[in-house]
Parts: structure tokens; C-alpha cells; sequence
């Protein structure tokens, strides 16, 4: 029996942090650096090593990543272990064994100039100057980027502790077990628990705020609490081998640059006189956190499983080709490391969705973890992240179908491979499809449909049926294998077609809201820029902002009603947007939500022939009188009661047809009948998504529009701001008051053409904007000027790209270059308004 | 010189150690597997006389298919051969096994008989302390146990046991067998190429054939835990003054 | 009758064959029967009558040449023999190492079973027997078929306590052996060291992975010596190589069973308990409070060793002036 001197728990805290690793460390820290006191850590193992990942953790950084956001939170993690003088720059070098892989560096090169990271591109025998012991026969070349670190993950993890035990009177128990998770389960209007407090074996402790970052242990967590974190724990092996002399002659814990040996899914790491070699090559290897042993149990420590040694054998080959010395060296260490794999294989930051007030701080790698303990601090205190847009590491991202353990497991089994894979931007996954359908499936199967999925959705990104009119236009492929992947010249015919004819497109996947009652018109207001107040069949396209200013969401809401308002997101904002709704929304009955996403069905219908096309259909006028531009109106389309929606995202004339989900056929196939004399073809997301919007300059979420950016950069202020009040309206009014230092442009590109003479086409993948000189753009705040969206437009004849420039940089026809695989390309500032058609001619017919 | 060594699979706990539903067996569900340890001393023991005088060794152990993998260990630090006495992977008793491997072992002595045979005192887990010594006395040869130093001349084996205070020192037929015990060497670790070589060991499979001896398990169980509270002197070198009360009151100061 | 074989020592019954004579008693009370004692290599009436102190009313010597010293197929042939002639009901023996040997030896000969380690005993048909796994960490219930039981009781299971004394008879036993018997006979002895020994010493300070080096130790052996004691180690520092085996305290190591054991940066494995459960009294220094060693010990200190260590040894020099 322990001792019974051991202090219990207070009965209240303003927040409970659970789990003392890397992450729950810096979750406590930072907050004490915000100001918040009353706080209790509490972690079920001993201290300062509680037998999470962060104890077995290989605790280096390879700052360069083509992710915006785990790139700059690694940069800032980086950083912050430097101050603390916790880290060592020892540098690293990502080896290449083929072409592929050479040509991927180049792609590194480009994210490493996008961020701002220093980087350079060694021969084989520059590598081996660098690492004397390497086989440099079996490179072709490699990656070195000096500012690799090394970090004492566990040292950073208790100096941040006792910060916010000095600082804030921070309580810690270790050897202390959560039982359960206790929330106010009282119904809602908002859909919404909340967390009231916890149970440990030493007691209950009310508490306003919990976070759960616990590792691979947090879903368990969740579960008691009634929710779900999506992680899973997944095995990466690592043996330690040695010593070796020329590793232990260094006398320095690390005195050779880190190795990445990507094609081989390994790395060696040196360890004092030992070397480190580390796999992600081996099946995927889960655990259910249930299977995972206690720190009695386990003969290491709970994530230190025991070895399979036939696991590893391919990478200690490959290891011993590219290191000999390996060979004769013993090897004296070896487990299968616990680590967190999501489905996405972003994070899982923020506030959950349905439970007020519990924080998920998870799957976190000590790579990222003090930036992410910052980027959670500042979500509980400000309502939204400061240090970064973390829209892709959030949880409320996830969809129901996305909060299971079968999923989440074929996700890890198919992504663990991927760790050090070559990925594609546009690269779809394999399995785990069809989650959900939109009530066209099979006729778009027989269209010959190339399906891509949105989260849990699928869309046709173009359609096999469409493949004359490559030829009709005279459209190639693209040169460049990269290039030409999960791509097709099909899309840019599809795109003239619709200029040219009319399109039909599947946006079923539209997350559709509705809210009603008399509150309803107030506080869609007071989630939105502009003004919902309008009066009943009109619409306004609207940024919905965080507190600080920056863009939450971009979208559409209409007035269906007196108190009606229904509202339109896209599918890769819908789990945000819904949590933000429910998150703001009164809870005193006068709103109702409602998501009604599987009842409508959207089919939207551009092109010069639309009116012609649906006029066949409806007898309403559909003239610019009768149907204007953000306005709806109720018609019947083949016997089905659907709304027209007056609005496009292409540039072309037409509508959004709102539908009936069991019905969606129906009209379907009777637009499809209609449309067959004006041209009209099945459209694909290419074009709605890419090429239509890019032509136009208009922004997106997530990729122009992010928390870092104000409407007022990016181009969407209105020249009025209404009087009711929103959320983050007073940050508005300053950016408006200060004015913007950048702008959000598009950019063509003056000739795409390589070194090698072949055609190139940028992905839309931060590939960095530079001057003349080839320097970074910095504004003031320290953002970088890069491409938010790269594409071709057909009808304008050129690639296009989107992103910020200074004001003195965005006058139309100022000269400036774009880096893509690590080459630079000219490129001319078009405006910051549409490519094609300016002044809207298309949309105003 | 032709050694054999015989080795158990066993799992490798931490600091507690639970038993299966039913009872019969340790729950291994979390846990590794290692050879022994007296025995792992053996192997290398082994691989140590062969390094000095020339020859071969062979690895056999009795138990289910996944015993191989210490077969194979053995094989990534320097043994040549592996036997595998196969049996359906349930622990057996004491005189069972010793039978059944005494039986493999004459059947693979019938064209060269070996030099020297090792077994560990007693297995990690079961701790029958006999195994050796029945299969030593079938095949007729001499056994000492706890042995912790070996040195083969020409036509003798010497071997040292420990006992308090120093060791005592036997002198056996260079063709006998030694129960030895962890401390006669520090096992040397597997080296990558070791690893990588001893996929290649072909496993000699036979099948395990005896009868149940006298011993029939009817559980296991954990001990009743000792339920006593530990008195905290103290968090820091503070504690040092209560401390050296305590030693005080016992005396040993 | 009850057959108890005496493990005896320049002239005196070691402590181990007292335990078992105190095992011995309980177990042929249970069996309703006689105790008898076997000495193998001696005749002495000093052991004689000290068996009788524990309640043997017969005590079988057999003295031989090839028994002038130790030898496990001697010993185990005798015991075999005797089992043959006196037919005893059961077999008795303790746990040591060189009772569970001749045990062994005479089980082999026999081809009988032989159940090792018991902690207790229960004759019937079959009998019901306890004995330790894994050193004692676990237990075993096991029933025994076999004509004559043959077991050794753990050591340490039962105190060894007189009792029931009696005025012992001495009988001479003949055994047949030859030189093939004194082929395993010691042949040497050496003595390394005189003075304190780690199975027997008073204090012993462990140190484990938490000592961090093998230069780290030197406080350790400061205390130690400090308190008349020495130093002991877990398995995970002697595989590391920094201290010998004969330092390890563990179940395939030595089992200590000092006034205190002083047990630094050690988590307490099950198979390092083993070796430290005997200790009468334990003191654990560590960080981690829910440490195995820390909650099975007696006191404890929840600190960093390096920093409690050379602190408890100042203040032992600070007392003593």
C-alpha cells in the first residue's frame, strides 16, 4: 500500500490538465505564461518520467515540412526548446536511393524556402563528409538542413512544469489514476455537454476546464467522458545499437548529423557511442490503449512494448547497406515504441465538440509539442489559436463516420507506410471509401465518375463519359509524371464545356444548417460579417471571424424565413463550422439548430446555356429580374419541390438547385434530359473547386481564407460594416481602421516551362512567392508570401496562382517569381480581382 | 568440441506479474519472451568454448512452435544448430520434459555424441531444479549444478561453484553435464549481421514424445500481497536526519 | 515414517536443515508418523542430538569414503538407497542448493517425481502440494501422485523452530558406492573472501539503473562500508557491466537477508524482490512513490539518491563524532 502522507486532491481547480508528458507539460506551462492560475496536473505514472511516449521518444526535429501547419508549429517548437537551452542544432540529412526520392528533395528545398528554413542539396560525397561512415555508393544525393535539432523532450517537459509551478501555484499529482470524467449531461439547445469535473483514486476535483493529453491513453479518457478523440496507438520500432568507436570518439551525445534514410522507411540517429536506428517500414502494428500494460506490468515502461525482432529485419539490411559499420555492432536496446496515429494524421487540438470545455491536446509528437501546448493555451484563452491557424489540426474537423475505432484503424494501417512516403498533395486514400454517398453514386459509376473523397464524402472530380472533349479541345496530358497525377485533362474539358455550354455538378456534399426560432436572424447576425437581417429569399456570402479578427469561415446563409436561416458550408469546414455554431449559439430555447446535410441534396448548374436549360424545366422566370443574383426562389422540377438558389462559384451564370435527398435523382436525370441540346455535361469538383474559382479569384477556406489572414487583406471587406453586433467585430474595425499591409492576389505565371524544357504545373502547395532577387516576401507580421491555390485556367490560357503580397507588390503587372521543385518560374501580379471576365459580364446575363 | 545447450523460453515480466483466467498459466499478453537466464549464461558460456577450442554448437529447447525464437537468438550470438523438441506449447512437468529431451537428445547422439552438455540450475519460472540432472542420469553421464566457471582441458572439465565466501571446484569427464547459473559469464548481445544470419538456421524439429509425470498443476496463483504502509521519511536530502534514526533503532549503526 | 535429509557444515546443521526439521514436524504430524533424520557423510552425536531437538526420534548416518566431502551422485546414491531399505513414507529435504540437488540426484535414480520449493504440504491420495514459481513471486498448486513424496521445502518458508525434542537414536546406514560415485566429489575449495559476504551481511545498499554509472556507485560503497555492509545491484546493472553478478541481488543472483536493505533508484522488478524479500527490514530511495520497492519497503525516502546518499552518509559521520 503507498503511504498515506500523499496530499489528495483539491476539490476544485479552474483546470485539470491530465498527462505529464511532453504535451500536458507545455499545456501548463503556457497557460501559466497566459495568466491562468488554480491549475492541477495530474498523470497516472511517476515523475519526471511518467512511461508515455515522450520517454522513449528519439526527441529530434526536421524542421521541413510540406504541411504549413506542422512545419511552422515545428519551427516554433524548435524555437521554443532553444530558449530554454534544451536543444542541439546537430543537423540532418534525408539520404536518397532513387530518382523518385531526388526528385522529392527537390520538392523539400521548396517547402524549406517557403518556411524559411536553411537547406541545401548535397552530392553523395558532400554526404559523406558530413557522415564519414555512410555508404555513399548507395545515394544518389540528399537533403541537409543544418538546423536539425536534438531536444531533451523530458528535461523541456519538467522545466515548463515547474514554470507553472512557480509561477502559478500549478498542483501536481503524479501516481495519481483518473476513474472517470465527469460532465453536466443536462440537454441542451446547442447539442452540447459540459465538463464538470474528474475522478481520480485520490479523489474528485471540480473543475471548470479539463484537458486530455494524454497520449495514447487519451481516448480512454474520452470514452469515460462519452466522447472520442480519434487516435490510435501504433508500434514504430527502434534499437539501439553499438558502441561503435567513431560514434563514441565524438564524446558529445550527438556528434553526426541525424540520417533520414526515407526510401527505406529508417533513420539512425547517434546516441552517445551507440547508434539509433529507427523504423517506420514494418506493417502497422496497433494497439487498443486497453492492450496497453501498466507501468507495473510492463518490463520497460507502458509505451516500451516488447521487440519482434522479425519486424525489423528488412530495415536492419538496408541499414547495414547504407551503414556497414552497423553490422558487427550489438545490438543492445530494441522495443516497439507507442506513438499516436490519427486518420488524417493531423493532430487533435482544440475544444471538443460536444463537450463544453474539455480540451483535447493529443497525438502529438515531441516534434510539435511546445508549439501545440501554445497553440491549446491560447485556444482556452482567447477562443481561437494566436500563434498559428491551426484549422487542420482541430478536432471539431472530424465527421461521425471519422469517430470510430474501424476506421481510424484502416486509416493508421494504410498511412503508418506513408510516414516516410512520398505524398502526393492530391493523393486519395485507397480504403476506408464511401463512408458516404451522395444519391447519385450509381449514376455517376456509370458516367465513369474518378471519385476523390472530402473527409467522409465522395466527389467526382471529373467524369471518364467526358473524354471526347479532350480531343473536341485539343487538350493533352501533362508532361511531367508529377504533374499529370491525380489529374486529368478531362477537368480542363469539362471547364471549356461549361464556358462554353452549361455544367451540371454533384455538391451534395454541401453541409447544409438550418436555424430557427425567434432568436434565430440575431444570432446568425452575430456569427457573421455581413448582414443576415435581410429580407425573406435573400442570401449574403459572408466571412464568419474568430474573436481576433482573422477568417473562422466563408460561406453562405439564407433567409428562409422570419426565423429562419439556413446556411451553406463547404464539406471540408463542415465539423468546424457546426462546432462553432453550437459553440455560440443561446442556450435560453429561442434557437434552434439543426443539420439537415442528408436531407438536402445540392446539384449546382452554370454555363451560358442555364437559363436555357432550366427554363425547360420550371416555368419561373428565371431572368435577372425574376431570379437575381443571391437570391432563391421555390420552383418544382420535375414534380420535386427544389429551391434555386441565384449564386456560382465558377464565374458562369446559374444556379445552386437545392433537392430533396430521396428525390435527387429525379431531378438529376431530368437537368441531364433537359440539358441535351444545349451541351450540357456532367461537371466534376475540378472545376468547381479549382479551375471555375481560380479564374475568378475567388478565396477559399483553408486555403486564401485562414485565421491568420482579415478580410481586410484578403479583399472581402464591404464598404459598410452593420450595426449589430459579432464576433470579432471589434478586431475588425481595427483592421479596417489600420488598413492592410498585404493583399490577396492572383498571380499567372509567364512560362512554366523547366530547366529540362518540359512544362510544369504548380500544386497549390505553399510553394513560396519571391522577388526578383529570389528572396522571401516577409510582411510585417512575419508571413510569408506563398501559393494558398495553384491551378490552370483553361479559359484564361495560363497557370494561375493565389496568394498575399505587400501592397507594393500587388500592382497589376508587377514582376515577380514562384518556386516549384525547387526551380524558379516568372510570374506577373494579374489583381487582385478576377482573371477572367473582371467585371462579372457572364454573371450579370 | 560438440556442446549442447539446453535452453527454455520464458516470458519476461516487470514488476508484477499476472496469471491467466483459468489459472493455468502467466498471462503473457503484454509481454516478451526471453531465453532463461541461467540458460542465456549457458549459450554464451557455450559460444565462448567454442570460440577457445574449436567445434560447434546446438541450441535445444522443448515447447510449442514460438520457442524457435530462442533458437534463433542463440543462433544471432554464435550457435550452429537448433533443435526444437516440439510439444503443443502447455507446460509440462519436470520429469516429462527431462524425458523427452533426454529421448531427442539420444537420438541426435546416435552418429557423434556431444562433448559437453549445458542446462540453467533451474528454468526462471517452473524452478524444478531437476530437469538436468534426470536427463543427465539417462544418458549416463555425470552433473553438477550452480556452476559459474568453466575450463575444459584435454581430457577433463573443471568446473567452480560458488558458495559463501569463495567457490568449490569440481573435476568432471570432459563428456558430462553442467547445470550452470547466470554469473558464469556476461551474454554477449546479438549483432545486426548475427540477426540477420540466424533467419537462416534450419530448425531441426522433433517431436516431443513422453509421458506426464507425477505432478499435475492445479493452479497458479499470486501470493496474498503483505498489505503494509511505507512510512515516508521525507522528499530530499532532508530526510537524511530520519533516516539515520531508523538505522539507529535497528542497530546497525 | 517421515525421512529428513540434514544438510550439515563443519560439524553443525546448517539453518536449512533445521527449517526443514521444523517443516519435517508439522508435515509428519499431518501424516501421522514418525520424523526420522538421514546425515549423509557424518556420524556425529553433536548432530545427532541436535536433530533430536527438533523432534527426530531416529537419525540414519552413513559415513563412506567417497561421503569424506560433498559430492551430489554420492549423496544422491545414498539417498536413493536409503529410500530402497527404509521405505519411508515421504521424502523431505530443504530448498537449498545442495538440497534440491541431491534431491534431484536420488529422484533421477529412482525415476520417481520430486516436487521442489514447497510451502506446503498435504498428504493424501494424491497429495496436495504448494510450491513457489518464479522464486517465490508466484505459487503453484499441484497435486502429487508418486509412492514415496519426495520434497524439498523453500527456504525461509517456515522459521526453524525446536520442538517435540527427543532422544534421537543413531543408526548406521551401509550404502554400496564405488569411484563411479566419486567422479562429481568436490575436488577443491577456495576461499576469496573473509569477512562480510553479501548473502550474509547485516546492511546492504542496492543501487539500479538509477545509479547511472559505474563510478556512481562509489557513494553507495561509502554507506556500505560505513555501516559494516555491502554493496548489492540489480540485474539491470550487472547486464550493463557495471558491477560483477556476485553483487546482484536477484533470484537468479543472491538472496540477501540483512537487518535492512537500502534499496536506491530501484523499481523492483519481481525476480529483483525475490532476491530482496528475505530482508527484514527495507528502505527505499526513489522519485517514483508508487515504485514496487517503494511500496513493499518499510520506509522510504521520494527523492533523487544522489542527492539523499552522500546526505544520510554526512549525517552518519556528523553522529559518530
Amino acid at each position: 500500500m503507498s503511504d498515506s502522507s500523499t496530499n489528495s486532491v483539491p476539490t476544485t481547480a479552474k483546470v485539470v490538465v491530465l498527462g505529464a508528458g511532453i504535451v500536458g507539460n507545455c499545456v501548463v506551462g503556457h497557460l501559466a505564461r497566459l495568466g491562468w492560475k488554480d491549475m492541477v496536473l495530474i498523470d497516472k505514472g511517476p515523475l519526471p518520467n511518467p512511461g508515455g511516449s515522450t520517454g522513449h521518444a528519439s526527441n529530434f526535429i526536421f524542421p521541413v515540412d510540406h504541411n504549413k501547419e506542422m512545419a511552422l508549429l515545428g519551427e516554433q517548437s524548435a524555437n521554443q526548446y532553444r530558449d530554454m537551452d534544451l536543444s542541439v542544432d546537430a543537423g540532418g540529412i534525408e539520404v536518397a536511393r532513387t530518382q523518385e526520392r531526388m526528385d522529392e528533395l527537390q520538392r523539400r528545398m521548396t517547402s524549406a524556402k517557403a518556411w524559411g528554413i536553411e537547406a541545401h542539396l548535397l552530392t553523395p560525397a558532400e554526404v559523406k563528409e558530413l557522415v564519414p561512415f555512410i555508404n555513399e555508393k548507395v545515394i544518389l544525393g540528399g537533403f541537409y538542413c543544418p538546423t536539425v535539432s536534438v531536444v531533451d523532450s523530458l528535461e523541456t517537459g519538467t522545466t515548463m512544469r515547474k514554470e507553472a509551478i512557480e509561477t502559478a501555484g500549478l498542483q501536481v499529482f503524479a501516481n495519481t489514476e483518473v476513474l472517470d470524467v465527469l460532465t453536466d449531461d443536462t440537454p441542451r439547445p446547442n447539442g452540447r455537454r459540459k465538463v464538470t469535473g474528474v475522478v481520480t483514486d485520490k479523489g474528485t476535483i471540480e473543475a471548470e476546464h479539463v484537458v486530455i493529453a494524454c497520449g495514447v491513453w487519451s481516448n480512454r479518457i474520452a470514452y469515460m467522458a462519452d466522447t472520442y478523440i480519434p487516435l490510435v496507438p501504433a508500434v514504430h520500432q527502434m534499437a539501439d545499437v553499438g558502441p561503435m568507436d567513431i560514434l563514441a570518439e565524438t564524446n558529445n551525445e550527438i556528434g553526426y548529423p541525424i540520417v533520414r534514410d526515407m526510401d527505406t522507411f529508417c533513420y539512425e540517429r547517434q546516441s552517445s557511442g551507440s547508434m539509433e536506428v529507427g523504423s517506420y517500414g514494418h506493417r502497422a502494428i496497433l494497439h487498443h490503449p486497453d492492450e496497453i500494460p501498466s507501468n507495473q506490468e510492463a518490463a520497460l515502461s507502458p509505451t516500451e512494448m516488447p521487440f519482434t525482432p522479425d519486424d525489423f529485419d528488412d530495415q536492419m539490411e538496408t541499414a547495414i547497406e547504407l551503414m556497414d559499420m552497423l553490422g558487427e555492432a550489438e545490438i543492445k536496446y530494441a522495443i516497439n515504441g507507442l506513438l499516436s496515429l490519427t486518420p488524417d494524421g493531423m493532430p487533435c487540438l482544440g475544444e471538443m465538440p460536444d463537450v463544453e470545455n474539455l480540451w483535447s491536446a493529443a497525438a502529438v509528437w515531441v516534434k510539435e509539442g511546445p508549439g501545440m501546448g501554445q497553440v491549446v493555451a491560447e485556444w482556452m484563452t482567447y477562443g481561437n489559436p494566436r500563434v498559428i491557424d491551426s484549422h487542420g489540426a482541430d478536432i471539431a474537423r472530424f465527421y461521425d463516420e471519422e469517430k470510430s475505432d474501424a476506421h481510424i484503424w484502416a486509416r493508421a494501417e494504410e498511412s503508418f507506410i506513408k510516414t516516410y512516403g512520398i505524398v502526393h498533395p492530391a493523393e486519395q486514400w485507397a480504403g476506408e471509401r464511401q463512408l458516404v454517398q451522395s444519391p447519385y453514386r450509381s449514376r455517376q459509376e456509370d458516367l465513369g465518375a474518378e471519385f476523390f473523397q472530402a473527409r467522409v464524402w465522395e466527389r467526382p472530380q471529373w467524369y471518364g463519359s467526358n473524354a471526347d472533349l479532350v480531343e473536341r479541345y485539343d487538350l493533352s496530358e501533362r508532361e511531367v509524371e508529377w504533374d499529370n497525377r491525380w489529374w486529368s485533362p478531362i477537368t480542363v474539358g469539362e471547364h471549356l464545356n461549361l464556358r462554353e455550354n452549361c455544367g451540371m455538378i454533384d455538391l451534395s456534399a454541401f453541409q447544409i444548417y438550418e436555424l430557427e426560432g425567434p432568436g434565430a436572424v440575431a444570432f446568425a447576425d452575430y456569427l457573421a460579417v455581413n448582414k443576415v437581417d435581410v429580407p425573406v429569399g435573400r442570401s449574403v456570402y459572408t466571412p464568419w471571424l474568430t474573436h481576433d479578427g482573422g477568417f473562422h469561415s466563408d460561406l453562405t446563409m439564407m433567409r428562409l424565413g422570419e426565423e429562419t436561416v439556413r446556411i451553406v458550408t463547404g464539406v471540408f469546414d463542415g465539423g468546424r463550422d457546426d462546432f462553432w455554431i453550437r459553440k455560440h449559439m443561446p442556450n435560453d430555447g429561442s434557437v434552434t439548430f439543426r443539420n439537415i446535410t442528408k436531407e438536402i441534396s445540392t446539384l449546382g448548374l452554370w454555363g451560358p446555356n442555364a437559363p436555357a436549360v432550366l427554363g425547360q424545366l420550371t416555368d419561373h422566370d428565371l431572368s435577372q429580374d425574376g431570379s437575381p443574383c443571391g437570391s432563391y426562389l421555390d420552383a418544382t422540377i420535375a414534380g420535386v419541390e427544389c429551391k434555386l438558389f441565384r449564386i456560382s462559384y465558377v464565374g458562369d451564370t446559374g444556379w445552386e438547385i437545392y433537392v430533396p435527398w430521396d428525390r435527387a435523382t429525379d431531378v438529376w436525370d431530368a437537368v441531364l434530359e433537359a440539358g441535351k441540346d444545349h451541351g450540357l455535361r456532367i461537371t466534376g469538383g475540378g472545376v468547381y473547386s479549382l479551375s471555375g474559382r481560380i479564374e475568378k479569384g475567388y478565396r477559399l477556406v483553408g486555403a486564401e481564407l485562414e485565421s491568420e489572414y482579415n478580410p481586410v487583406e484578403a479583399g472581402l471587406a464591404r464598404p459598410k460594416v452593420k450595426a449589430a453586433d459579432f464576433i470579432g467585430k471589434e478586431a475588425y474595425l481595427a483592421a479596417r481602421e489600420a488598413g492592410a499591409e498585404v493583399q490577396c492576389v492572383t498571380l499567372s505565371v509567364e512560362d512554366n516551362t523547366d530547366s529540362q524544357g518540359r512544362k510544369r504545373y504548380m500544386q497549390g502547395g505553399n510553394e513560396p512567392i519571391l522577388d526578383m532577387n529570389g528572396d522571401r516576401i516577409i510582411d510585417s507580421h512575419g508571413r510569408a508570401s506563398r501559393v494558398t491555390t495553384a491551378g490552370y485556367a483553361p479559359s484564361v490560357g495560363k497557370m494561375l496562382l493565389m496568394g498575399y503580397v505587400p501592397n507594393e507588390l500587388a500592382e497589376p503587372g508587377t514582376d515577380l517569381q514562384v518556386m516549384y521543385m525547387n526551380e524558379l518560374y516568372p510570374c506577373k501580379v494579374v489583381g487582385s480581382g478576377s482573371a477572367f471576365d473582371p467585371e462579372d459580364t457572364r454573371l450579370k446575363g | 568440441m560438440k556442446i549442447l545447450v539446453c535452453v527454455k523460453r520464458v516470458p519476461a515480466p516487470g514488476a508484477k506479474i499476472n496469471v491467466t483466467g483459468d489459472g493455468m498459466d502467466v498471462d503473457s499478453a503484454h509481454l516478451g519472451f526471453t531465453t532463461s537466464p541461467h540458460e542465456e549464461c549457458g549459450v554464451e558460456g557455450a559460444i565462448q568454448l567454442k570460440e577457445e577450442h574449436g567445434g560447434e554448437v546446438t541450441v535445444l529447447t522443448l515447447g510449442g512452435g514460438e520457442a524457435e525464437e530462442q533458437l534463433r537468438y542463440a543462433a544471432s550470438v554464435g550457435a550452429d544448430h537448433g533443435v526444437l523438441v516440439k510439444t503443443d506449447g502447455a507446460p509440462w512437468d519436470p520429469q516429462r520434459t527431462a524425458a523427452a529431451i533426454a529421448e531427442a537428445i539420444g537420438d541426435l547422439e546416435t552418429d557423434d555424441p556431444f562433448d559437453l552438455i549445458l542446462f540453467g540450475n533451474e528454468s526462471a519460472d517452473a524452478g524444478g531444479f531437476q530437469v538436468g540432472i534426470r536427463v543427465a542420469h539417462a544418458l549416463g553421464r555425470p552433473i553438477v549444478q550452480g556452476i559459474k566457471g568453466i575450463d575444459v582441458g584435454d581430457g577433463s572439465v573443471t568446473a567452480r561453484r560458488e558458495i559463501d565466501g569463495g567457490f568449490e571446484v569440481y573435476e568432471l569427464p570432459r563428456t558430462c553435464v553442467l547445470g550452470v547459473k547466470e554469473g558464469l559469464n556476461l551474454p554477449r548481445y546479438p549483432t545486426m549481421k548475427g540477426r540477420l544470419a540466424s533467419k537462416k538456421l534450419e530448425i531441426q524439429t522433433v517431436d516431443g514424445n513422453a509421458d506426464a509425470g507425477g505432478m499435475a498443476r492445479v493452479r497458479l496463483r499470486r501470493p496474498a500481497e503483505q498489505v503494509s504502509e511505507t512510512i515516508i521519511l521525507g522528499e530530499g536530502p532532508k530526510a537524511a536526519s530520519a533516516v539515520v534514526d531508523v538505522l539507529e533503532e535497528l542497530g546497525v549503526l | 515414517m517421515l525421512l529428513v535429509i540434514l544438510e550439515h557444515d563443519r560439524g553443525e546443521l546448517v539453518e536449512a536443515a533445521r527449517e526443514a526439521l521444523t517443516f519435517g514436524r508439522a508435515l509428519a504430524e499431518k501424516m501421522d508418523t514418525d520424523l526420522e533424520a538421514a546425515l549423509i557423510g557424518s556420524d556425529h552425536d553433536d548432530l545427532v542430538e541436535a536433530a533430536g531437538a527438533f523432534g527426530a526420534q531416529t537419525v540414519h548416518t552413513c559415513t563412506h569414503d567417497v561421503l569424506s566431502d560433498y559430492g551430489p551422485d554420492a549423496f544422491g546414491a545414498v539417498v536413493a538407497q536409503m529410500i530402497d531399505s527404509l521405505s519411508p513414507d515421504a521424502v523431505l529435504a530443504c530448498g537449498s542448493d545442495r538440497g534440491n540437488e541431491v534431491m534431484a540426484q536420488a529422484a533421477a535414480r529412482l525415476d520417481v517425481p520430486f516436487v521442489s520449493n514447497c510451502t506446503d504440504a498435504t498428504p493424501g491420495d494424491p497429495w496436495s502440494i504448494t510450491r513457489v514459481q518464479w522464486g517465490g513471486s508466484l505459487l503453484e498448486d499441484t497435486t502429487l501422485e508418486a509412492d514415496v513424496p519426495m520434497l524439498t521445502c523453500g527456504l525461509h518458508t517456515v522459521p526453524a523452530e525446536a520442538g517435540n525434542a527427543q532422544d534421537a537414536d543413531a543408526e548406521e546406514f551401509d550404502a554400496e558406492l564405488d569411484a563411479s560415485h566419486a567422479v562429481t566429489i568436490v575436488k577443491d575449495r577456495v576461499v576469496q573472501e573473509a569477512g562480510v559476504t553479501l548473502p550474509t551481511a547485516p546492511v546492504v545498499v542496492g543501487g539500479g539503473r538509477g545509479v547511472g554509472s559505474e563510478n556512481g556507485f562509489a557513494p553507495l560503497e561509502e554507506l556500505a562500508t560505513l555501516l559494516g555492509g555491502r554493496v548489492g545491484c540489480s540485474r539491470a546493472v550487472t547486464n550493463l557491466g557495471w558491477r560483477p553478478h556476485s553483487d546482484q541481488v536477484g533470484q537468479t543472483g543472491t538472496r540477501i537477508a540483512p537487518e535492512i536493505y537500502i534499496a536506491t533508484g530501484i523499481s523492483g522488478a519481481i525476480q529483483h524482490w525475490v532476491g530482496a524479500m528475505a530482508s527484514k527490514h527495507i528502505l527505499a530511495i526513489n522519485t517514483d512513490r508508487e515504485a514496487n520497492m517503494v511500496v513493499k519497503a518499510d520506509w522510504a525516502v521520494i527523492a533523487d539518491l544522489h542527492e539523499v546518499i552522500p546526505a544520510i552518509t554526512e549525517e552518519i559521520k556528523r553522529r559518530r563524532g
